[in-house]
């Protein structure tokens, strides 16, 4: 333990989105901006709108062909994407290295075999016993090994498996909140002392219908017509799901310094919150959670991870616009599309990567959002859950950052 | 704060002030602890589900949970509540104003066999063939909000939140069957940072369905021996075949010893230290050489400033499954070396059955009790021991000794070892 906090400094960015892989695929295209096109399959699973993932050589960070068998696109989506962090931090697949270093994961639970599920549905049909039909048939259709690509914390167990990361190893759960306590305690640990080194994030596959049907039970999804997340009200509000690989290497500044490696920014704070859903409580917590700031808010950029949902995004926006007028406000849930857990994580990675090449960041909707006037020193990470859960992040610049 | 206020890294002690437990053996410490040391089994058939064609048909679940226990998220909320509540009333404090932390080892949720079945029987949809499509059109037709909140992992620590009166936004984590301990190391190092003076850990699990089950059948994990449900959990005896999948809750509250000491709280433990290291190995198995659980039952001793010879008796994570009592055994013998033979060391899970993420805090609480009763709950069903594991298992009876600290381990799939080392109330 240190008994004066440190600073904790963001060293290696792994992002996998609709949009590529790579941080800087991501600010590559972001710089052809404004009038960006996200990259959306609404025919697949209309009348939702689901930001799918590029074809990726999973090859390239799972190289075994049994470690791959042995995970759905969730596991692999989230092992690629801790595997690039790792990459891009500079941290050699070496055990006694990689032995070291703390790991968070922000989980939702893996796929389900959809042809088994429809099996079951289907006996279960013609049967007045539904429960022997369940049995018989999951006992001799489901593939053993499936129950491991679904456990929350087998993401965590394969990116262990695959990229030697055993110093620890914690899975936390619960959609967005799970993806802002993970910031929250790899930073927390890190700037106590407790931790020198953690690799952090999240992973959201949207090409699933098992999930989209949670969401459309309670009327959450975005149906029939998309439009940018801040402009959505009405019958034309809801999530439009997007599949997210974010993971980021935090590091104290020592350790950092000892192995001659460059940050991107730094972490200054990750901070959450919930409670009753009320505008009044809500808008209160959120506002207690932003920070002060005393720079000029031309050089301050928020990110926000919006949901699709107008009262919440309605929230945020008239807090954001007592707090932190003028500055200049994107929902990257419009280019990326909402990823729970994931979402946090990847505000995070995109603030990161902004602040360290100096780059205003364009509006992703030009209706809604503001042209920046300045590159920014500061970002300001926003999620507010789309159900519970609302979390902050400040992410600020440095000098001598990675190029 | 005075001396006896930090530990030996000058940290702040983490004293245990309550405790919660809900297991098959009933609701309630009193309960729990009076059967747990009479060595009495609440394993028994599984009634809740048709278990017609399944290999294991035995289960240590919690059928006493009321309406609540119809879903497994609404049964894990019911027996975390139940704990949380036991456990903060203990602690003499309110339990529907906590104001502190919460820190929830909770079973990954989704949507259960049960709702799917029932929404495809009704009408909407223009699809007729069974299957996701399907009953996307139906829920555009009939909404219900009810069955997506079940699938939420938020769910059970935000009603648990709201119901106990905790601060902040509460952390739902799961590292599989080491989660119950995991939870504890959190609150354990959230008081050291100095964040907070007091947090409530929670482990719940009440996840038995016939999915799950089927699952755990099909890794070759449960015990298939049916004959006679309170002697199929046999940890360290030679006829182990798995282990025997069960529901329960464990709650603890964790206060700096300083804070609780100030308010005149009554002191039944401490946490000393926590210790963790994963394992790249293998999805199920343990690293050959043991040296992942070695590690973290050295990095468990380390945090607390003890020997191997500092600890007076070990409660085992013992599943009663072939690999992982004989891994155990032979991760222990690793640090703890001939002392290992005279170490009392036994399972809980014998009794309780193994309750998967609940498993590290309920464990942990009866650790507690055997610290403040100085007595050893028994591991029963040991007739046939296994000659390749020298160990004194406490066998079949429970045991008075007074110890001063205790080593809890827990490991789980996607290769979680997380170990605890619980020490005496001083002055008790």
């Amino acid at each position: 333990m240190t008994d004066e906090p440190r600073h904790v400094l963001i060293t290696g960015i792994g992002l996998v989105s609709s949009l590529g892989e790579g941080i800087g695929a991501h600010l590559d295209f972001f710089g052809r901006g404004p009038g960006l096109q996200p990259n959306i399959n609404s025919q697949d699973y209309a009348p939702y709108y689901v930001h799918g993932l590029p074809p990726i050589d999973w090859s390239k960070q799972i190289p075994k062909r049994g470690d791959q068998r042995q995970m759905e696109t969730w596991q692999k989506l989230g092992t690629y994407s801790a595997g690039l962090a790792l990459e891009d931090a500079g941290i050699p697949m070496d055990e006694t290295v990689r032995g070291e270093i703390d790991m968070i994961v922000a989980a939702g639970g893996g796929e389900r075999d959809a042809a088994v599920d429809a099996m079951v549905m289907e006996r279960a049909r013609g049967s007045n016993d539904a429960g022997g039909v369940i049995n018989d048939t999951l006992s001799t259709e489901l593939r053993p090994t499936l129950f491991l690509a679904q456990l929350s914390n087998l993401l965590a167990g394969n990116i262990s498996i695959v990229h030697k990361v055993t110093g620890s190893s914690r899975t936390f759960m619960g959609e967005e909140a799970a993806g802002i306590s993970a910031l929250y305690s790899a930073r927390a640990r890190i700037a106590s002392g407790q931790s020198e080194i953690c690799l952090v994030g999240g992973a959201f596959s949207a090409e699933r219908k098992d999930l989209i049907l949670n969401f459309d039970l309670a009327e959450l999804m975005l149906r029939d017509e998309w439009r940018p997340v801040f402009a959505r009200s009405g019958a034309h509000q809801g999530i439009a799901v997007g599949s997210v690989g974010a993971f980021l290497v935090l590091e104290s500044p020592e350790h950092a310094a000892k192995r001659s490696a460059k940050a991107y920014a730094r972490l200054t704070s990750a901070t959450g919150d919930r409670g009753r859903r009320e505008r009044e409580r809500t808008s209160q917590r959120f506002a207690d959670l932003l920070p002060k700031l005393s720079s000029s808010m031309d050089e301050v950029m928020v990110l926000s991870g919006a949901t699709g949902l107008s009262d919440l995004a309605s929230i945020e926006r008239e807090v954001l616009a007592q707090r932190l007028s003028g500055a200049p406000l994107r929902a990257y849930g419009t280019m990326l599309g909402h990823s729970f857990e994931a979402q946090m994580p990847a505000g995070v990675a995109l603030a990161a990567g902004a602040l360290s090449r100096g780059m205003a960041i364009p509006p992703f909707d030009t209706g809604e959002e503001k042209p920046a006037s300045a590159a920014p020193r500061q970002a300001v990470v926003t999620s507010i859950g789309h159900l519970h859960g609302e979390g902050v992040c400040l992410v600020e610049a440095i000098e001598a950052s990675r190029p | 704060m005075s001396a006896s206020d930090t530990d030996f890294l000058g940290r702040p002690v983490i004293a245990v002030t309550g405790l919660g437990i809900v297991s098959s053996l009933g609701k309630g410490v009193e309960a729990n602890w009076e059967a747990l040391t009479a060595g009495r089994s609440g394993i028994h058939r599984i009634d809740r589900f048709p278990t017609d064609g399944l290999r294991t048909t035995i289960s240590g679940s919690v059928d006493f949970m009321g309406e609540m226990g119809r879903t497994s998220t609404g049964l894990s909320y019911a027996m975390a509540e139940a704990a949380g509540s036991e456990a903060i009333i203990m602690a003499g404090l309110k339990d529907d104003d906590f104001a502190g932390p919460l820190f929830l080892a909770a079973p990954p949720v989704e949507m259960e066999w049960q709702h799917r079945l029932r929404l495809d029987k009704m009408d909407g949809a223009e699809i007729e063939e069974a299957g996701y499509d399907r009953l996307l059109q139906i829920a555009r037709k009939h909404p219900d909000p009810s069955i997506y909140h079940l699938t939420q992992c938020s769910r059970i620590s935000e009603l648990l939140a709201d119901r106990l009166g905790t601060r902040g936004l509460p952390i739902t984590l799961s590292t599989a069957c080491a989660s119950g301990a995991s939870a504890i190391q959190l609150g354990v190092e959230a008081i050291r940072r100095g964040e907070t003076e007091r947090a409530i850990t929670i482990g719940t699990d009440g996840s038995i369905t016939q999915e799950s089950l089927i699952r755990f059948s099909l890794l070759s994990a449960l015990s298939t021996q049916n004959e006679v449900p309170e002697k199929a959990s046999k940890p360290f005896s030679k006829d182990r075949d798995g282990f025997v999948m069960a529901e329960g809750a464990g709650a603890l509250v964790l206060e700096s010893y300083a804070a609780a000491k100030a308010r005149g709280a009554t002191i039944y433990g401490l946490i000393l230290g926590c210790g963790e290291r994963a394992d790249d190995f293998h999805r199920t198995r343990s690293k050959p050489d043991g040296s992942p659980i070695i590690a973290a039952i050295k990095a468990g001793l380390a945090d607390a400033g003890l020997e191997p010879d500092g600890i007076d008796y070990i409660n085992a994570h013992g599943t009663s499954t072939p690999e992982n009592d004989r891994m155990e055994a032979m991760g222990l013998a690793a640090v703890f070396g001939d002392r290992l033979k005279e170490t009392p060391i036994s399972s809980n899970k014998s009794m309780i059955g193994h309750t998967l993420t609940a498993a590290g805090a309920i464990e942990a609480a009866f650790s507690i009790l055997s610290l403040k009763d100085g007595l050893l709950p028994p591991t029963i069903n040991h007739t046939n021991p296994d000659p390749a594991i020298e160990l004194d298992v406490v066998p079949n009876e429970a045991r008075r000794q007074e110890i001063g600290a205790v080593l809890s381990s827990s490991f789980g799939f996607g290769g979680q070892n997380a170990c605890l080392v619980l020490g005496r109330a001083p002055g008790a």
